[in-house]
């Protein structure tokens, strides 16, 4: 099973080999509200860790979803185009933003894993 | 937000209640209010539209203006804002601007004549949140001997909004059939005494409910129990009020801005454009004759990205104005805007680009409002 991580603005990165997907936690979407308007890169475009990878709308606010990772963006989930409400239907799914090929798989090392996510989510309230 | 504490923070009598109900609350106008409920925005929103939302308006700021007749309340009135107060019959409400001598508005609000001719000469006032300091110095400072100013912190307001609001406040209070839109009446909600106008905020029918502090709760939960009522946060108010075309003061108008500016010029009738007296008239008849420079306008973006408050508007390259309210309209189920542009780009139809996000985005201007007002005529 890939192995997910998460970073301590609420994204989480599934690594498969030298390709990682990316989205943002359940506790992120529910903090968002309804999410109206995803926008998401070029397929090509380069983007730096830190960088914004996509920006999530809801009814009240624009988002940015920064890029946990360096890396080239090989694809984007076109389905939120048309139906943007799939990231709080299913944030860590079907509700996925971009999938980036790895530039440093070291960056990895740099983020939380799945129980670390947890107690940071603990401490958060 | 981490600046604002909420030991700082004001609280309405429904406080509690909101808690009990899931509301997220966050700071607003100084008070700690509902942002949403467990529906969220966009629930709460289409709950409204389609059957009838409860609104806790109690931080909003609730006043007479009191003078021994109507005539010498009015004229006191009517000294301060550009709209015809003294025409006003028993029970009729009105919408009117407070203006500064510059012609800019101090607020907008809402004047209701005494239902009853036992208490003529007294105006209900019903006045923002964010601007009731501000309005109660201003009016307190101009009033003239025999007029004073009561402030009524001990009354709360709510609003019953939507298609259904009408059927559902019958069953408790039978006074609220008989009205229409801008009128109202004193009644009784099982056995409470209240005020009620026929008036809100939303562009659907409904009302305000005026009920003293202590009240205000029983009158809510029996609003809330039944299976048409959902209670509503201040994130659909103001995407509701969005798609109705309605200012929200602070964001579409303010002191800088007068009502010709803000295309609410027929605040202002016929005699009293003629008759010039009213603070800023210089200005506002200079803008009525000629134009203003600037105008507000609908804004209607041609992809599905939201375009919000602040972004800049531009034509040919240039930039031709600022949105001062926007977002996703989830009746229009698009984004929906409004902003200011220059004179010669507020016709409907005329193309714009909105720089969202540093990239220019196509939009059209267009008329409002959004989502078709259906209050009882």
């Amino acid at each position: 099973m890939a192995e997910t991580k998460y970073t301590k603005d609420h994204e989480w990165v599934r690594i498969e080999g030298d390709t990682v997907t990316v989205g943002i936690t359940d506790y992120a979407q529910e903090q968002l509200g309804d999410v109206v308007y995803v926008e998401l890169p070029d397929v090509g475009k380069a983007v730096k860790a830190g960088d914004e990878a996509a920006v999530v709308e809801s009814v009240k606010a624009a988002s940015e979803v920064y890029a946990p990772v360096s890396g080239e963006v090989v694809e984007v989930n076109e389905t939120l185009a048309d139906a943007p409400a799939g990231v709080n239907e299913d944030a860590t799914g079907a509700g996925w933003f971009v999938k980036l090929k790895l530039a440093d798989a070291g960056e990895l090392d740099g983020l939380m894993s799945e129980d670390a996510y947890k107690t940071y989510l603990s401490e958060l309230d | 937000m981490a600046d604002i504490h909420s030991d700082d923070l004001k609280t309405t009598p429904l406080h509690a209640l909101h808690i009990e109900l899931g509301g997220k609350m966050v700071p607003f106008a100084g008070y700690d209010m509902p942002v949403q409920y467990p529906l969220g925005v966009l629930g709460e929103h289409l709950h409204t539209r389609a059957k009838a939302g409860l609104f806790d308006v109690s931080h909003m700021g609730q006043a007479f203006l009191i003078g021994p007749d109507h005539d010498t309340t009015a004229g006191a009135l009517e000294a301060l804002v550009p709209g015809d107060m003294r025409g006003l019959g028993l029970g009729q409400q009105r919408y009117t601007v407070l203006l500064t001598d510059e012609g800019g508005i101090i607020d907008d609000l809402m004047v209701t004549r005494s239902t009853s001719e036992d208490d003529d000469g007294r105006l209900m006032l019903v006045v923002n949140a964010a601007r009731k300091d501000v309005d109660y110095a201003h009016i307190k400072s101009r009033l003239p001997d025999g007029v004073r100013l009561e402030t009524r912190d001990d009354r709360a307001l709510l609003a019953l909004q939507g298609p259904m609001a009408a059927d559902v406040l019958a069953r408790h209070c039978p006074q609220a059939a008989g009205l229409s839109f801008m009128e109202a009446a004193s009644g009784t909600f099982d056995g409470i005494d209240l005020h009620l106008s026929r008036s809100g905020y939303t562009g659907e029918d409904g009302y305000e409910i005026s009920v003293a502090a202590d009240k205000v709760e029983d009158v809510a939960r029996a609003l809330l129990a039944h299976e048409e009522v959902e209670p509503i946060g201040l994130g659909a108010r103001d995407s509701l009020r969005l798609e109705a075309g309605l200012c929200l003061y602070g964001s579409d108008i303010d002191e800088t801005t007068s009502p010709v500016e803000a295309a609410i010029a027929w605040v202002i009738p016929k005699h009293r454009r003629e008759a010039g007296d009213f603070p800023g008239a210089e200005r506002i008849l200079k803008e009525l004759a000629d134009g203003p420079a600037r105008k507000r306008v609908g804004i209607l973006p041609e992809g599905k990205a939201p375009a919000r408050a602040h972004t800049e508007i531009h034509a040919g390259g240039t930039v031709v104005g600022e949105i001062t309210s926007g977002g996703f309209g989830p009746t229009a189920d698009g984004p929906v805007a409004m902003g200011y542009v220059a004179a010669g780009h507020a016709k409907p139809g005329t193309d714009l680009d909105l720089m969202v996000r540093g990239k220019p985005r196509p939009a059209k201007v267009a008329k409002m409002p959004f989502a078709p007002h259906r209050y009882a005529k």
